[in-house]
């Protein structure tokens, strides 16, 4: 499998690339780490006329943070979260969703931007934006927008981002004091795309949720932040919470059927996933959904 | 038709320029036009790791970047790894417990498993098999594998006291 | 043991000083490989090399109407678009029936269909061009106009009265119907205390070597004759196809096969895309190379164990087994493979079923269907693991519903260590097993009375784990009996030359072939121990009809069983040359002389007397100094076919030790374990590896691997991503040990080893996970086991 012939710009900065996207509109598509993309060429799913390149461009990459907020340039690969002191303190989610991306070769050049911008709904990198509550930096020829990640996500392969628009950072606010974090996927084999996974980040305060954010992938046409968490926080868990909590899930989501799984066992594994992350953050046993050997 | 690009590169130390096609992936490239066949094509998906090279230190997926992208950038290829002995423990290990059969996730196997040699030289058999999670091989079933790895490791760690 | 003809003359390549076998030594020229220096297919280049590209059908059943390549021919490096109707002037078409398997009907199929394409992936036309990716690009371009037919993807409903017929001349989809009825199966049943029933179902799966299929085609006109580098597991069939449909004499193809980056039986088999590789090398006058991509891998590569079958076992509460009955369905494509047939696999899972245990009641019927799906055939293991599902699976049914320990109940019904030679009630014969002593030991390895003890415990706290156990037999060396007799030029004997070099060096010529198992391991052994040479000094030369013998090359589990014992023989006429020669020069008696480390040597004391590479420069460069009329031979050669059993069966026993999650349907394998008595062990670690190897086949297809159709008949996962194969994340450990007992057939007494792993993989995991979810009272009958079979299971969703 040959990829059809494109035509190849390397960008040498973020204004060439944004001039380069307002010029070939839908017909160019931004290569940065490739490695969603190269498979979709290979395939032939996809057949621009031309790729621009934004690998050199220095000003995406880095990781920084300042006032309370973690700043992650797109460029930012899958390793280099991984091997991050910052973000290991101050998002540490992403550090436990990391590992479950793809294998090591694919994780020296995915990008974070460049996983957010694709948005595949089975993938790990979305659901986390959602989960921390980050703020997508987007740039074009008319300026900077700040979007939330609970508003850039719009369908399979679909975000708010313009063909002319180019994802340049995210901001994370940094964990605070009581902050916990919970990420599990369930997948087939190391590395495969989830078949249902959910990372979530809160506060807990004692054994009181007083903050539930549970960004939920591969249970859709997008991540989703689950709304049943209402029924989780504010006071001590209960069984019976956890059961309205669950049903409430069940109502939100319309989970598509594949090979892996039908719409019902997508509920069904969401609602495993729930318990699972409650317990885990309470230490709760009786809340409990036991884990493999 | 594209026009062609010139790219100037290193390839296992050798300088090497040419001018390629911008949908030229890297092993095509490896392969085709600079004789190295040693980097394998097992799926041009990213997903069976027969292509795994080396790009500024970092393994990666030939067949998931375009020679383009190559611009000033070091590669390294297992013929390039194999010259400089850089994995001559790593190979005689192989040699040695018949961790290859058919010999065509070899080369991408044994980049992985220095990679992780390299990154994890403490890594037991579980992290051991985590990390080679992605290069498929259909004929030794992994266990040979792991356990050419794991002496490895052993032996490393016993000459580096 | 009891044995067959039994005697042995002479030598006995195990006494020889030194010896090899039996030893675990490094594989010569693995350097190369872990170099990245190997030479595969995909690697070779020609002059005036030109790249071939398949339009393929996108629909399962559809005429073709019209296929308009101007477009596409004036594209930028296009050399030639060629049809089906075009192709046929040089290439003539085949079908793929054999007449052993009576009744077995099959339609005509051309190396690129005409007016029909019959499977969603059929080629339709090619594209041939100066680089791959420009005939992909022209590809593109190509118009072709179909009609939809209605497909045949049902195989339960294949010959229902209504179902379309996809090959009007045959009359129905039946291929092949095959029925056995041995013993007194109905009284055996009212025999019984209890009567089991399951129907079996299989997922559908394939190979998917490493390295796809590729063939480079080099039709030189000059010498009217056609090269064709191809990862083959028989050249020398290989060759005689491509001369007997492209109209030429055999001794004008050679087919060279240098490495191959994975076969298990899919290379075995000669495909519609590569005969049309070849005749397109003849047509264009120039060299030709295809090589499958990863998809059109799935969609054309030989899938294979698509069954699903009805089963029942009859038992008496004191645990003995009355009655194995099957009725089994098999879905193939829309033609049987071409030359090995697609019945074969059906064939054997009615010889197979019950084999390893004592009951004589048995009845069997299997029908092969065709649908318009890809083609099937062999695929390593073949039946066996199907049958082995079967059987096993009901005998763990039968011993759940006594309330009897699964290694008790097969105790009480494994034929005895002392029972041979004996047969089975499907007419199979056994000259020699050891299941008894097998099982013993594998109960032994993985301490099975502890592993209960540790799962009773697990069970209270809510962790359900469970063991598996399956017996199994295999078949390996077989003789004609496989092909031969059905009328297949596919040869059941092999050849081994071997001479010394004027440096005193061995050269050997097997026409057995290597894919990594280790067959030039195994024959630089043999040859290296009955010489008495060291192995560093003997070079294997394989696939290459124009250098080799002649000979069926290594599949069906034979290489080590007929090649290696060609290789004694062979070697055994050249040492007693060498030692006639060395009589000669040192005016001794032959039988005071023997070769030790490279020389000769003297019997009694064993002082050193000539080394081989002087006796060799006397022989090649000074005769004159050689006795009068005395003429040297250093050069041999012998073949070896079984003649007295049909095939040589091996027997093992495996066991599977895994997790289930019934919260999420998960299965996590722990470990894994397999006791295998193939007879003498030439290379240990090499057979060893080989069982791992085969083994987690045999664990992809019991949880992952699925080729999983519409009902439109189309592949819906033909990538790496959506068709899961094992990785190393999932599999466990895999702990092996051995019986022996040798063949008395050959003096090597080597039984086949490559396919035992994959035999009851798959069985022993589907024991373990029913056993481990026996509190739930759940039988799982059915694989892959994916969570959402597990989990609809258990009631869960």
């Amino acid at each position: 499998m040959k990829a059809s012939a494109f035509s190849y710009a390397r960008a040498s900065s973020v204004v060439d690339a944004l001039d380069l996207l307002a010029r070939h509109g839908d017909q160019a598509k931004v290569l940065s780490g490739g490695q969603s993309l190269m498979p979709a060429l290979n395939l032939r799913l996809s057949a621009p006329e031309l790729l621009v390149d934004i690998g050199a461009i220095e000003e995406l990459r880095g990781i920084s943070v300042a006032n309370g907020v973690l700043t992650i340039g797109a460029l930012t690969r899958h390793v280099d979260i991984l091997r991050s002191a910052e973000i290991a303190r101050h998002a540490p989610l992403l550090t436990d969703a990391i590992a479950h991306v793809a294998h090591p070769a694919i994780r020296n050049r995915g990008t974070f931007g460049g996983s957010l911008a694709h948005a595949d709904p089975a993938s790990e990198l979305p659901a986390c934006a959602l989960a921390l509550d980050a703020v997508i930096l987007v740039r074009s020829r008319d300026g900077e927008r700040r979007i939330q990640a609970a508003d850039f996500f719009t369908g399979i392969y679909e975000t708010l981002l313009a063909p002319d628009e180019l994802l340049v950072a995210v901001e994370v606010p940094v964990a605070k004091p009581n902050a916990v974090h919970f990420f599990h996927e369930y997948a087939r084999r190391k590395g495969d795309y989830a078949i249902v996974g959910l990372a979530a980040s809160g506060i807990l305060d004692g054994d009181v949720f007083t903050g539930l954010r549970l960004g939920y992938f591969a249970v859709g046409d997008k991540p989703m932040l689950a709304m049943a968490s209402d029924h989780l926080t504010g006071r001590p868990v209960t069984t019976s919470m956890l059961a309205d909590a669950q049903t409430a899930l069940d109502a939100e989501f319309d989970p598509q059927e594949d090979q892996q799984a039908t719409a019902g066992m997508r509920r069904y594994l969401a609602r495993q996933l729930m318990a699972r992350c409650v317990s885990t953050l309470l230490g709760r046993q009786d809340l409990e959904t036991r884990a493999l050997a | 038709m594209t026009d062609l690009v010139p790219i100037s590169l290193t390839v296992n130390g050798e300088r090497v320029s040419a001018e390629v096609l911008p949908r030229l992936n890297l092993a095509d490239f490896l392969r085709d036009q600079l004789g190295l066949t040693g980097t394998h094509v097992g799926c041009e998906h990213g997903v069976c790791g027969a292509c795994t090279v080396r790009v500024n230190g970092d393994i990666v997926r030939a067949c998931l970047l375009l020679a383009v992208q190559t611009e000033s950038a070091s590669v390294q290829t297992i013929e390039g790894l194999s010259d400089s002995g850089e994995v001559s423990d790593l190979q005689a290990a192989f040699r040695d417990r018949n961790a290859l059969q058919c010999g065509y996730c070899t080369p991408g196997m044994l980049m992985a498993a220095q990679d992780i040699l390299i990154h994890e030289p403490d890594a037991d058999r579980e992290q051991i098999r985590e990390h080679l999670s992605g290069n498929y091989c259909r004929c030794t079933g992994y266990h040979a594998i792991v356990d050419a790895v794991e002496a490895t490791a052993r032996a490393r760690s016993e000459q580096a006291r | 043991m009891n044995g067959a003809s039994g005697k042995k003359s002479g030598l006995s390549v195990l006494d020889r000083p030194n010896s090899y076998i039996g030893k675990t030594v490094p594989r010569p020229n693995l350097d190369r490989l872990l170099q990245g220096r190997g030479q595969y297919v995909s690697d070779m280049v020609l002059p005036r090399m030109a790249h071939a590209v398949f339009l393929r059908s996108p629909y399962a059943h559809a005429k073709i109407l019209k296929i308009d390549a101007t477009t596409a021919r004036a594209m930028p490096g296009v050399i030639a678009v060629v049809t089906g109707a075009e192709l046929a002037k040089v290439i003539t078409p085949w079908v793929g029936v054999l007449s052993h398997l009576k009744g077995l009907k099959s339609a005509p199929q051309h190396a690129i269909a005409i007016d029909r394409a019959c499977w969603q992936g059929e080629a339709v036309a090619a594209v041939i061009a100066t680089s791959r990716a420009l005939a992909e690009d022209a590809a593109e371009a190509v118009a072709v106009d179909y009609e939809e037919l209605v497909p045949v993807t049902d195989m339960r409903t294949a010959l229902d009265p209504d179902a379309p017929v996809i090959h009007a001349d045959l009359g129905d989809n039946l291929a092949f119907e095959r029925t056995l009825d041995a013993g007194a199966v109905d009284q055996a049943f009212k025999d019984s205390d209890e009567v089991v029933e399951a129907e079996f179902v299989f997922g559908r799966h394939t190979g998917v070597t490493l390295e796809p299929r590729a063939v480079l085609a080099d039709w030189n006109s000059g010498e009217e004759r056609l090269t064709v580098y191809l990862g083959t597991q028989a050249p020398h069939m290989v060759q005689n196809i491509a001369a007997l449909h492209l109209g030429l004499d055999e001794a004008q193809v050679r087919v060279v096969c240098k490495d191959v980056g994975g076969s298990f039986g899919i290379k075995v088999h000669i495909y519609a895309d590569e005969m049309a590789t070849l005749a397109l090398s003849k047509l264009l006058r120039r060299p030709i190379k295809f090589v499958a991509d990863r998809v059109e891998s799935f969609n054309t590569d030989i899938h294979a164990r698509d069954h699903v079958c009805k089963a029942r076992i009859g038992v008496s509460k004191n645990g003995i087994i009355n009655a194995f009955e099957i009725d089994d369905v098999t879905g193939i494509g829309p033609y049987s493979m071409y030359p090995r047939t697609s019945a074969i696999e059906a064939n054997q899972v009615v010889n197979l079923v019950g084999g390893p245990y004592t009951t004589q009641n048995y009845r069997a019927r299997t029908r092969v269907v065709f649908q318009n799906k890809n083609v099937t055939c062999q695929y390593r293991g073949v039946g066996h693991p199907i049958a082995c599902s079967i059987t096993e699976g009901l005998v763990d049914l039968a011993a759940q519903r006594i309330g009897m320990d699964p290694i008790e109940i097969r105790r009480r019904n494994l034929i005895r260590d002392d029972a041979y030679p004996c047969g089975s009630p499907s007419g199979l014969k056994f000259e020699a097993l050891s299941h008894h002593a097998s099982l013993d030991k594998l109960a032994a390895m993985m301490n099975y009375d502890a592993l209960r003890a540790e799962q009773a415990k697990l069970r209270k706290q809510g962790i359900y784990r469970g063991i598996g156990i399956g017996s199994f037999i295999e078949v390996t060396n077989p003789s004609a009996a496989f092909y031969g007799v059905g009328g297949a030029r596919i040869s059941s004997q092999d050849g081994v030359a071997v001479r010394l070099d004027a440096t005193g060096r061995v050269i050997c010529q097997t026409s057995i072939t290597e894919q990594g198992q280790g067959s030039e391991s195994l024959t630089a052994q043999i040859v290296g121990s009955v010489l008495g040479v060291s192995m560093e000094r003997v070079r294997v030369i394989l696939g290459d009809t124009d250098n080799t013998p002649y000979g069926g090359g290594t599949w069906a589990s034979r290489g080590a069983g007929i090649g290696g014992e060609a290789a004694l023989q062979a070697a055994k006429v050249l040492r007693k040359n060498i030692l006639d020669v060395a009589a000669a020069i040192l005016q001794a008696g032959p039988g005071d002389l023997d070769i030790v480390d490279n020389a000769v040597v003297n019997v009694d004391g064993g002082q050193q007397r000539i080394e081989l590479h002087e006796l060799a420069r006397i022989v090649y460069f000074r005769p004159d100094t050689l006795p009068p009329g005395f003429q040297p031979e250093l050069m041999a050669t012998r073949h070896f076919v079984p003649r007295e059993y049909p095939f040589a069966f091996t027997n093992g026993v495996q066991a599977s030790w895994l997790e289930v999650d019934p919260q999420t349907g998960f299965i996590k394998l722990l470990k894994h374990w397999v006791v295998e008595d193939c007879g003498t062990l030439i290379n240990p670690q090499l057979v060893d590896e080989q069982i791992r190897g085969g083994v987690v086949q045999g664990l992809g297809a019991a949880l992952y691997e699925h080729c999983i159709y519409d009902e439109r008949g189309q592949l819906t996962n033909a990538n790496m991503a959506d068709y899961l194969v094992p990785m190393s994340g999932e599999m466990p450990d895999i702990d092996v040990g051995h019986v022996v007992s040798p063949t008395l057939e050959s003096e090597l007494g080597a039984k086949g080893a490559g396919e035992a792993g994959t035999a009851a993989a798959a069985a022993v995991v589907t024991n373990a996970v029913n056993d481990a979810l026996a509190p739930f009272n759940v039988t799982i009958t059915e694989i892959p086991l994916t969570p959402r079979v597990v989990l609809t299971a258990l009631g869960r969703i």
